[in-house]
């Protein structure tokens, strides 16, 4: 067990917006809220899995909308405790800590929130191990644990419960919920045991977080290379350094999808690097030819800064390095695949892990 | 004829133009009583032009001087705030990330109501007079009468903030409020702090701007005088009086304004190279681009209409160091006429290179006779390549583009700069700024979030132009020369109906200018 108190949390956000890759909201408002939060309610225990008893029942907290909307109408607070408190009472057993759903700007910070607000520890893990965009796509969906029951609330102080067949059904659900709410709400979902959590979650993400932030701060303050410290601190490749020229966005089904081009410089000049995204940065073509793809991360950063660019960051202009981060292994299982990988958004290549394509270099 | 002035924090600077044509300007150190510099830089342009003082049409003043006091926490007004919204947004309070040193000065008297409104107009509670009223009855107790209101989602629909303001006037009668839909966009916090900021500048801007009349009431200058905002427009003394945060960062605009004046050129990059940092900004219709991200004050995060500039640390005063070569940041600032090589001093820095490369004849040039040719090549290469670079960030497309060279720095360029279709280094281009200033027009704003679902989106951005329009002639704008500069649509992710945030901005001529 170690704290989560108010000094953390600048490294922890900026470390979850690189495992964000490109999506995950815009950290300012969950970071505000999370540092209030300790302010007034005292710092937050986070726990590793193992430290948990094998039955203590884990519930993730998370906020779903669109990060411009939270921008201008923030949580009320009582809304995530509402959803929070509510799986419990649903369950009829006692929740022994909260976690993060998803590494990203904003979901990572707002589980701390809840768990100052409650006084409950928070777990060091989560079920991406980066972003997504739907509910179903977390490692739990891959070890048969349910989404429901599934809480959201909003300020009002309603609180809409449901129970699904399949995650996929929650995330069509929850979507228009969500408008309804006013384009956000707070939830609860995939209530498990530590036992059952060993197994699906992916461990870490937290620390990791807050690792990455920390390197990025002290390589920033040296003039050292940032996109090389990150790109050593999380273990990944670099596989291109460019420009970014044109880019294309649209609005299909509710998601912000769009292509950026970027033209290779230094040593990839000649090249060029078409970058796909839908509210996450999702796949990489160099020249044509897919290079990486989901479930694999790409860290799209800022060449001289290492700050990462959000999809809605990103800008004629800019020079950027990318960086190819290899999933957790969940991802690369069929099962893992067949919820995140290429083909369901739309890609018509097969998956091929990083490490294959630049793990030689 | 029209007087421009820019008030900075080093210079005053003042320019007479007749139609387009500098007649005089002048350079003066800015008093600690801006009025009094102001007085100097008009009695130096009237003079050396001789002309009569009823030829003057209009005074345009552009200051840092409400920047400066929110940074320095000087002559700051306590202020509260109400926010309507509840039960959405109570966990975070107004001024909740504010510097603690100017929260305690500005007071923390924040208040929830209820009221607001969802992203696509429905209410989020109702509005409750009495509750306001309350909370109006507590602000008078605690002896405060400027007054900040903001509610959510207002640049959607304000109605709910207008309707408080006229309860706590029924409460307050002398109440100095400022509504956050009448000065920010989308994004709660940010507006709110422009609101209360707004608010608590007011008693200074009231000093300083009849100190601006004063000043022009001494040299009996009789012509209406305005004051310039962030987004290059001006506006009179009456509304600056009412908005003094509008003028935030009017000084980099006013110069990058100038420098699209002198050269002509409505679409170009500038390039405005001073002691320590260079700035570069991008002229669109000849305005500058708005930064899309937010701009914090004096610690204070604000989503103002702020010009969209990137700094480097590249000036006449950068530090060089030889081995391995590096050009600034570190810079010897206002001390280069001490420090410098060429001025007897013992550092070696940009203006000694310049100098030694045979491009400017500064200060004792023999001082820099023995530096190493090849050195200096480097140099100017190195910084050359340093400027080409932060051009490219800021360009829109890879079409190359003219770049115009403003600021005290100028001669560091000497070059090419890859990406530019030519180089322009005007005439006049140290008082850039107060010719951006003498030439400002007025301009309205409309930045919403229209659902597409029941608007066509030709009908939204016909909407979204009618509002900028009619904002700009309320702003005192001929009705016939506004014209729409700037339209922006950004699709909203995550959110089903096609809900687009359209920003629209709207510029014309001054009424009789």
């Amino acid at each position: 067990m170690r704290i989560i108190d108010e000094t953390v949390l600048e490294d922890l956000a900026l470390g979850a917006a690189v495992l964000g890759t490109g999506g995950g909201g815009d950290p300012y408002i969950g970071k505000l809220m999370a540092r209030q939060a300790i302010s007034d309610f005292g710092p937050v225990e986070l726990y590793t899995l193992d430290e948990l008893d094998d039955d203590d029942l884990v519930v993730p907290t998370a906020m779903m909308g669109a990060p411009t909307v939270m921008v201008e109408k923030m949580p009320n607070g009582d809304d995530i405790v509402n959803a929070f408190l509510s799986v419990g009472k649903y369950i009829g057993k006692p929740v022994k800590a909260t976690m993060s759903i998803e590494a990203g700007g904003l979901n990572s910070v707002v589980p701390i929130y809840c768990a100052a607000r409650l006084g409950v520890p928070m777990v060091d893990c989560d079920g991406m191990g980066r972003a997504f965009p739907e509910i179903q796509m977390v490692t739990h969906t891959i070890h048969g644990i349910s989404s429901t029951p599934f809480a959201m609330s909003d300020e009002r102080g309603n609180t809409v419960l449901m129970e699904t067949v399949s995650n996929l059904w929650t995330e069509t659900f929850a979507r228009s919920v969500t408008v309804n709410m006013g384009a956000m709400a707070m939830i609860a979902l995939y209530a498990a045991t530590a036992a059952d959590l060993r197994e699906a979650a992916i461990p870490g993400t937290i620390t990791l977080a807050e690792e990455i932030g920390k390197v990025v701060r002290r390589a920033r303050l040296e003039e050292d290379n940032p996109v090389e410290t990150i790109r050593a601190a999380v273990g990944g490749y670099l596989i291109f350094r460019g420009k970014i020229g044109d880019v294309e966005r649209r609005t299909e089904a509710g998601f912000a999808k769009g292509d950026a081009m970027i033209d290779g410089i230094d040593e990839y000049a000649g090249q060029s690097l078409q970058l796909s995204f839908q509210n996450e940065h999702l796949a990489a073509r160099i020249d044509g030819d897919f290079r990486v793809t989901v479930p694999d991360l790409l860290a799209v950063l800022d060449v001289d800064t290492g700050e990462p660019i959000t999809t809605e960051g990103l800008r004629y202009g800019f020079r950027v390095a990318i960086i190819a981060i290899p999933c957790a292994d969940k991802w690369r299982t069929p099962k893992g695949l067949e919820i995140v990988g290429p083909a369901y958004f739309g890609y018509d290549t097969d998956y091929v892990p990083v490490e294959q394509r630049y793990g030689g270099s | 004829m029209r007087i421009g002035i820019d008030v900075g924090g080093t210079n005053t600077d003042a320019v007479l133009m007749d139609g387009t044509a500098v007649v005089s300007s002048t350079k003066t150190p800015t008093t600690a009583n801006v009025s009094e510099g102001i007085a100097r830089a008009l009695r130096d342009v009237i003079a050396d032009s001789g002309i009569n003082t009823e030829t003057i049409d209009g005074v345009m003043i552009g200051t840092t001087h409400f920047t400066n006091a929110v940074v320095e926490r000087k002559h700051l007004t306590p202020t509260a705030c109400i926010r309507l919204g509840l039960p959405a947004t109570v966990c975070l309070p107004p001024m909740v990330d504010w510097p603690l040193d100017l929260r305690d000065i500005v007071g923390g008297n924040a208040h929830l109501a209820h009221g607001g409104h969802e992203f696509d107009g429905r209410e989020i509670s109702a509005f409750e007079p009495d509750e306001v009223r309350d909370i109006a009855e507590k602000i008078k107790a605690a002896g405060l009468n400027a007054i900040a209101i903001s509610s959510v989602f207002s640049p959607v629909n304000s109605t709910f903030e207008e309707q408080s303001a006229e309860i706590v006037r029924s409460v307050i009668p002398n109440a100095n409020i400022t509504l956050s839909s009448e000065i920010g966009r989308i994004g709660l916090l940010e507006r709110e702090n422009a609101a209360i900021m707004n608010s608590c500048l007011r008693q200074l801007a009231a000093r300083t701007v009849d100190g601006f009349k004063a000043a022009l009431d001494e040299l009996q200058i009789a012509s209406p005088f305005y004051i310039s905002q962030n987004d290059g427009t001006l506006m009179n003394a009456d509304f600056a009086k009412e908005y003094p945060v509008l003028t935030f960062a009017s000084g980099p605009t006013n110069s990058m304004r100038g420098a699209a004046f002198l050269s002509g050129l409505k679409d170009a990059i500038v390039v405005d190279v001073g002691g320590t940092t260079t700035d570069i900004g991008v002229l669109q219709h000849g305005f500058p681009r708005v930064a899309a991200l937010a701009v914090e004050i004096g610690g204070v995060r604000t989503n103002f209409r702020m010009p969209d500039t990137y700094s480097i640390g590249l000036g006449g005063g950068s530090l060089i160091q030889e081995d391995p070569l590096k050009v600034g940041p570190r810079s010897v600032g206002y001390e280069l006429t001490e420090k410098a090589l060429v001025f007897g001093g013992d550092v070696l820095t940009t203006t000694d290179v310049i100098v030694a490369g045979g491009g400017e004849d500064i200060g004792n040039k023999h001082a820099v006779s023995g530096l190493d040719a090849g050195l200096v090549t480097a140099v100017q290469a190195r910084i050359m390549e340093m400027i080409a670079i932060a051009v490219d960030r800021m360009k829109t497309s890879a079409t190359p583009v003219p770049v115009i060279v403003v600021g005290g720095g100028s001669i560091l360029v000497t070059g090419e700069i890859e990406g530019a279709s030519e180089i322009i280094k005007p005439d006049h281009f140290p008082v850039a700024n107060a010719i951006g200033a003498a030439i400002a027009q007025v301009g309205g704003e409309c930045d919403r979030i229209f659902s597409l679902a029941e608007l066509s989106r030709d009908e939204a951005l016909d909407q979204a132009k009618q509002e900028a329009s009619d904002r700009a002639i309320n702003a005192g704008a001929a009705a016939e020369s506004v014209d729409i500069v700037d339209v922006e649509e950004v699709p909203l992710a995550y959110l089903p109906g096609n809900a687009t945030r359209i920003m629209v901005k709207a510029v014309g001529d001054l009424v009789g200018a």
